[in-house]
């Protein structure tokens, strides 16, 4: 811990092959022989499964071969001898092609010498350029297959034939494993070579084991029950199998038992072996407990997400992090994260103790465990931890000297790293500064909710606290949230104003709004801005008065100079950008807010100019610090006006109800008058569509322009006093199209994109007529949320609703595996220092990044605003002087 | 006192810049008529501009792209089908379609072609309706259920197709083409009825029922005009020009004909395109699928990170998937395969080939337990104690 090597030892390449007999001896701590594991007194029996030199597990015992503890040894294997050789199953293929490209008599490829030049000079090839060679071997196989007499001794070479599971028929005689291992032990090794194998670390004898490594008692424990009783691995169980039927097989050996009788053992211990290798071999029965669930053999252990390879190598188990549900706080910076202390408590930094904090750090062992910024444990210079006790607290905290080493507790600015799964983009790991705050949960700012895709309905987070002076520094650099405003995915900013953010500078901003100083100060306090501009003007009784404009431009950074449209925007046919009538067009000049409404537009996530800006022309630091401003100020400022919507926000005058009631009502004669002509065959079909096509088209056209109709009344009724209609124009939260739902008609549901059909034969609910086409029948809701529905309304709503959530489901499963594709495709790609992008091999993808090299965060720089904008202050600047 | 194109061109022309931005400057400096001391400046800003602009050297592009277009994969709606511009031709669109292009499919699932025509001349394809019109019914099969009705007589053993005249017409086909198309696809005996007008009698060659019912099912997979696999062409007019949009695709044979804008047609088969085309154009068609894909649906996606993926699919030449039979399942990395699919296969065959893993990936080093090299593992930083020499190895192997 405290002795880290400055550099650390590097694995440079990893070599894999086949094991050797000789080589399973070798590494072998102990031939295993008897299948009992432990004696009568709970001791594990030499020469048995559980041979303690083999490891141990349970502690006080030690290690025979290596004399460590439990947790020390690392494990050592065993060997079992087979009485007689077995194939691998994971060999079978490879060995069924070896055994026809090989000579039955002389063992040779049957390729002639030409032919073998010839591939092996392509293996080298494909080699050198890195690419796999799969295809060009199982060329040769097929070509040397293809040869009927050898080209070395003339012997014919017969038909061999392969039975699941694992047996080898040659002209329709059984080969024995041992004659496949003799014909394979006489290929020569320039044969070898030429099937893509390597004759020193892979012989293809190999793959015919007369020898079984004994895996360490470490890779499969021994569990003691409640009741005392020990319950073994599955891997021991498979192991005794083995011992059992070896011994068998040798007994009957030796007692010269029928030919008939061995083979059976034989083909006993073939499948005991081969379901130890891999207990899903299709053609053989899954070898099963004693309860019946199929055992965990290793390649079970291996495959699948559970498996050691993605679930416990590529994926690890972490220390120091914490995990808890998250609630907001728009008092804390984007930047920062509420610890509850708690936690605080719990998670630590190591602090190595020198002259300028030994001080601070007596004082934490001093606080002791229990008092807040305390230290948990202190590791002496030889690596020994102790743990920091009430009682040893105040010894300790004399006894620390220089280089012993503290884990302090957690503290305000700490910095930590921040997460929510699904990790879906980089940002979904950022790295904040600790605040610590008393309750249980995580705080964060709302803001920052986007990137992370949170919200408060019970989400949870984890949090890691850094454990080194590099990671920390390299947090605070590259994953700090300031750093991860602007998104690579379009350039653009991911964290901005959300909901409440957006309709309180809306209501600030829109117009003329006259606030009096005291209202201004209130607004403004937790902004941090403690000066007014001149008042705008003044009221009647000369009372000085200050626009939301002003108050919203104490936030801006004095530099900004920017126009665009906002949100609220009508796009009108000529744009009047500053004299815009509806106040749609935003003007800043030197950092005040001129003309404009703030809305989404402006300060949204994913869409706020503002931020973007700001972080691009100033810095992410100002970004940052603008984001908290205009949160804090939004808030208050939504808070002096008050936003609430209730039910009577969906209230639409009467006239307008007739209206829609009209409109529906001369939707449904239309669909009436269709299927009417539908069912005299004057229908004319749309080109390329049949009848039954053209009218479902045709209705749902009729119908869909009919719930845009009432949509757009409702809309008509309802001004920019609506809350509803402020959310939805500011686009704060909704849509006119879920208002026009609620207080105008909800419209045709539909599934799969057409409307409801299924059902009953020929109608959807006995409350139609059979082949009823009507609207009714067939889903239309003419209804509102807020009027009602009618039960068959109801029910259609339903079903739609149902595919809805049904969609979600599927989608999340195949969003996730196509994520997990690409990301495995692409993780090697990297940006080499001539801007090429390579992958490991150094195969070249792309010659200069994107084309241009411009990194995609700033990709502003592609368009030719940004020329523009140089020429124009280069110009500006000379005409000045 | 503003200076001229040239010396603009020649004070540009050795920066480095890509040509979009190399074009804006020139074409705006010119614009704003700019001495050249403003030049230098204006030189010296966007250079440093650029700069700034430009990705970071050990930057982790790969995995930025794939979660840059995985991540708004969870927003994509489910929708298939879709009318991409024409209300008469459905196509997958949404989430399916962008598995579909990644999966480097060779068939998908709806093949679709725009068709652009030659506008050399004022009258050709592109504005006349009725050549249009005829080059579509050239183009799209017909088949025997477009033009007749086919009747089993099982009495007399034969199959008794009446054709439609006004159907035959339309598609600009004889009584002695479809004769002859018969004779020509398939081992039976065809003759024009000699009773009625408009009507051919097929037999089987060998008198069976078994024969002649297959014969029955058989007929109406026979294409008789047109190419075969388009099953639908439909003329639009955009602004004043004619386009063909068909269902299926065989972007090889429609090429050929004559009034086919070859420059503008194009396929949503990618596979085909990168048989046809060559693989460059298969590169650009899978960007330019992807983006349209992506844009359908409303999501903002920067063409860099979907060109890194269109790159990598076919920078060996072919088009590869992404994923298990493609990238994934040719890397270099023993480790890496195995961390992805097939584990135990990919383990057991770096045994028997004596494989070694480099570690030079990142799935290896995480598996191994190393930092990765990548991003600031990529670089190495050794201290130099004052005036003392040290010998740096090459330990980054860089």
């Amino acid at each position: 811990m405290a002795n880290v090597p400055p550099i650390p030892k590097r694995i440079s390449a990893i070599k894999f092959g086949l094991m050797s007999p000789k080589e399973v001896r070798k590494m072998s701590a102990t031939p295993i022989i008897t299948a009992d594991t432990y004696d009568d007194d709970g001791f594990p029996i030499d020469m048995g499964l559980m041979d303690t030199k083999l490891g141990v597990i349970d502690p006080g015992l030690r290690c025979k071969t290596c004399s460590g503890r439990a947790g020390e040894c690392p494990g050592h294997f065993g060997h079992i001898e087979l009485v007689a050789p077995v194939v691998h199953v994971g060999f079978n293929k490879i060995i069924r092609k070896l055994l026809r490209a090989s000579c039955r008599k002389c063992s040779r490829i049957l390729l002639d010498p030409t032919q073998k030049q010839h591939f092996l000079g392509q293996l080298t090839a494909v080699e050198e350029i890195g690419h796999r060679p799969d295809d060009l071997i199982n060329e040769v196989y097929k070509e040397a297959s293809k040869v009927k007499t050898c080209p070395y001794c003339n012997e014919e070479q017969l038909d061999i034939k392969f039975e699941k599971p694992s047996e080898y028929l040659e002209n329709g005689e059984k080969l024995t494993p041992t004659e496949i291992r003799d014909r394979f032990e006489n290929i020569p090794d320039e044969d070898i070579r030429v099937i893509g194998m390597d004759p020193n670390n892979a012989r293809p004898e190999w793959m015919i084991l007369t020898v079984l490594p004994v895996p360490p008692v470490t890779v499969r424990p021994s569990i003691t029950l409640e009741s005392g009783q020990r319950s073994e691995d599955d891997l021991t169980h498979k192991l005794v199998d083995i011992i059992r039927i070896n011994q068998r097989f040798q007994e009957n050996r030796e007692a010269g038992a029928p030919q008939l009788i061995i083979e059976d053992l034989w083909e006993l211990l073939q499948y005991h072996v081969t379901t130890f290798f891999d207990n899903s071999v299709s053609g053989i029965p899954p070898a099963r407990h004693r309860s019946g669930r199929p055992l965990k053999t290793l390649s079970q252990r291996l495959k699948g997400k559970e498996g050691r390879f993605r679930g416990s190598l590529s994926g690890k188990r972490v220390n120091f992090s914490a995990r808890t549900v998250i609630s907001p706080d728009p008092n804390l910076s984007i930047n920062e994260v509420g610890v509850p202390i708690p936690i605080a408590r719990i998670l630590t930094v190591p602090v190595i103790v020198t002259p300028r904090n030994i001080e601070q750090l007596k004082v934490y062992i001093r606080n002791g465990t229990l008092i807040h910024p305390g230290a948990n444990y202190v590791f002496r210079p030889d690596g020994r931890r102790i743990k920091v006790t009430e009682i040893n607290k105040e010894d300790l905290a004399e006894k620390i000297e220089y280089s012993w080493m503290v884990e302090r507790q957690l503290k305000d600015g700490d910095i930590v790293l921040f997460n929510r799964q699904p990790s879906l983009h980089k940002m979904s790991i950022m790295a904040h500064s600790v605040k610590v705050l008393p309750n249980k949960t995580f705080r964060l700012n709302p803001a920052v909710c986007p990137p992370y895709n949170a919200d408060f309905d019970g989400d949870e987070m984890n949090m890691h606290a850094l454990q080194t002076e590099e990671s920390r520094a390299e947090a605070k650099i590259l994953m700090r949230v300031q750093e991860n405003i602007l998104s690579p995915r379009f350039g653009g900013p991911i964290i901005g104003g959300i909901h409440d953010h957006i309709s309180g500078l809306f209501l600030l901003t829109r117009f003329e709004n006259r606030i009096s100083a005291k209202d201004a100060f209130d607004i403004l306090r937790k902004a941090k801005a403690h000066e007014l501009p001149a008042p705008a003007s003044h009221d009647e009784n000369g009372v000085p008065y200050w626009t939301g404009k002003q108050i919203f431009s104490q936030i801006l950074p004095e530099a900004l100079n920017m126009g665009f449209p906002a949100q609220v925007c009508s796009h009108c046919d000529v744009c009047q950008e500053e004299e815009c009538p509806n106040d749609a067009y935003v003007v800043i000049r030197d950092g005040n807010l001129i003309k404009g409404t703030i809305d989404e537009a402006a300060i949204g996530a994913f869409k706020g100019k503002i931020q973007d800006r700001i972080i691009k022309e100033i810095s992410a630091e100002a970004g940052a610090k603008f984001i908290d401003d205009m949160t804090k100020l939004a808030i208050r400022a939504i808070m002096r006006t008050g936003l609430s919507f209730g039910i009577a926000d969906e209230d639409i005058p009467k006239e307008a109800r007739i209206q829609i009631n009209e409109v529906l009502g001369k939707a449904e004669d239309a669909v009436q008058n269709l299927i009417r002509s539908y069912e005299n065959k004057e229908l004319e079909p749309l080109p390329g569509r049949t009848l039954d096509e053209t009218i479902e088209m045709s209705i749902m056209q009729k119908l869909g322009k009919a719930r845009d109709e009432t949509g757009n009344i409702a809309d008509s009724h309802m001004g920019l006093e609506n809350s509803a209609v402020i959310m939805a124009r500011s686009g704060a939260r909704g849509s006119i199209l879920n208002l026009t739902q609620m207080a105008a008609c909800v419209g045709q549901q539909a599934v799969r994109g057409e409307r409801i059909r299924r059902g009953y034969a020929g109608r959807t609910l006995p409350h139609f007529e059979v082949g009823d086409l009507g609207s009714d029948a067939h889903g239309f809701v003419k209804a509102s949320y807020k009027s009602g529905l009618n039960p068959t309304e109801y029910f259609f709503h339903a079903i739609g609703g149902r595919e809805g959530l049904v969609d979600t489901a599927v989608r999340t499963s195949q969003s996730g595996y196509l994520q997990r594709r690409l990301v495995n495709a692409l993780q090697d790609l990297e940006v080499h220092y001539d801007l090429t992008v390579r992958d490991t091999r150094g195969v070249v993808v792309q010659f200069k990044y994107g084309e241009d090299g411009i990194d995609p965060t700033k990709s502003d720089f592609s368009k030719p605003d940004v020329i523009q904008r140089i020429i124009r202050s280069v110009m500006n600047k000379e005409a000045a002087e | 006192m503003s200076i001229s194109e040239t010396t603009i061109e020649s004070m540009t022309k050795d920066l480095p810049l890509p040509s979009n931005i190399m074009k804006a400057l020139r074409n705006e400096a010119l614009n704003a008529g700019v001495s050249k001391k403003e030049m230098e400046e204006i030189i010296e800003q966007v250079m440093e501009e650029y700069k700034e602009s430009c990705i970071e050297p050990c930057d982790a592009a790969g995995v930025v792209a794939a979660q840059s277009i995985g991540e708004p994969g969870t927003q994509m709606t489910m929708r298939t089908f879709h009318y991409a511009g024409v209300a008469e031709i459905n196509v997958t669109l949404g989430l399916p379609r962008l598995i579909e292009i990644v999966d480097a499919r060779k068939i998908p699932s709806t093949p679709m072609m725009t068709i652009a025509l030659s506008k050399e001349n004022a009258d050709d394809y592109a504005y006349n309706r009725e050549k249009t019109r005829a080059l579509a019914w050239e183009i799209e099969a017909t088949r025997i259920d477009h033009i007749a009705d086919v009747t089993t007589d099982l009495s007399q053993m034969k199959l008794i197709i009446d054709l439609h005249e006004k159907a035959m017409e339309g598609r600009n086909i004889t009584i002695e083409q479809i004769k002859e198309k018969f004779s020509e696809e398939m081992n039976v005996m065809v003759s024009i009825s000699p009773d009625f007008d408009n009507q051919i009698i097929i037999t089987p060659s060998e008198p069976s029922y078994r024969e002649l019912l297959q014969l029955a099912k058989n007929i109406h997979d026979v294409t008789l005009k047109g190419i075969e696999g388009i099953k639908r062409v439909v003329v639009r007019k955009e602004g004043e020009e004619y386009t063909l949009y068909t269902e299926g695709s065989a972007l090889r044979e429609v090429l050929q004909f004559e009034g086919v804008d070859r420059t503008r047609t194009s396929t949503n088969n990618i596979n085909e395109i990168y048989e046809v085309l060559g693989v460059e154009a298969a590169r650009n068609s899978i960007i330019k699928e992807a983006t349209d894909t992506l844009r359908e649906q409303g999501l903002t996606v920067d063409i860099r990170h979907i060109m890194l993926v269109s790159d990598l699919m076919t920078c060996d030449g072919e088009v590869k998937q992404i994923g298990r039979h493609g990238i994934s399942g040719e890397k270099a990395s023993v480790f890496a395969r195995a961390a992805f699919e097939v584990t135990v296969s990919h383990l057991l065959d770096a045994g028997m080939r004596g494989d070694v893993d480099e570690l030079k990936g990142v799935t290896e080093n995480i598996i191994v337990g190393q930092p990765i090299r990548m991003g600031t593992g990529d670089v190495h930083l050794v201290s130099r104690k004052k005036e003392e020499k040290i010998e740096i190895e090459d330990e980054c192997g860089v």
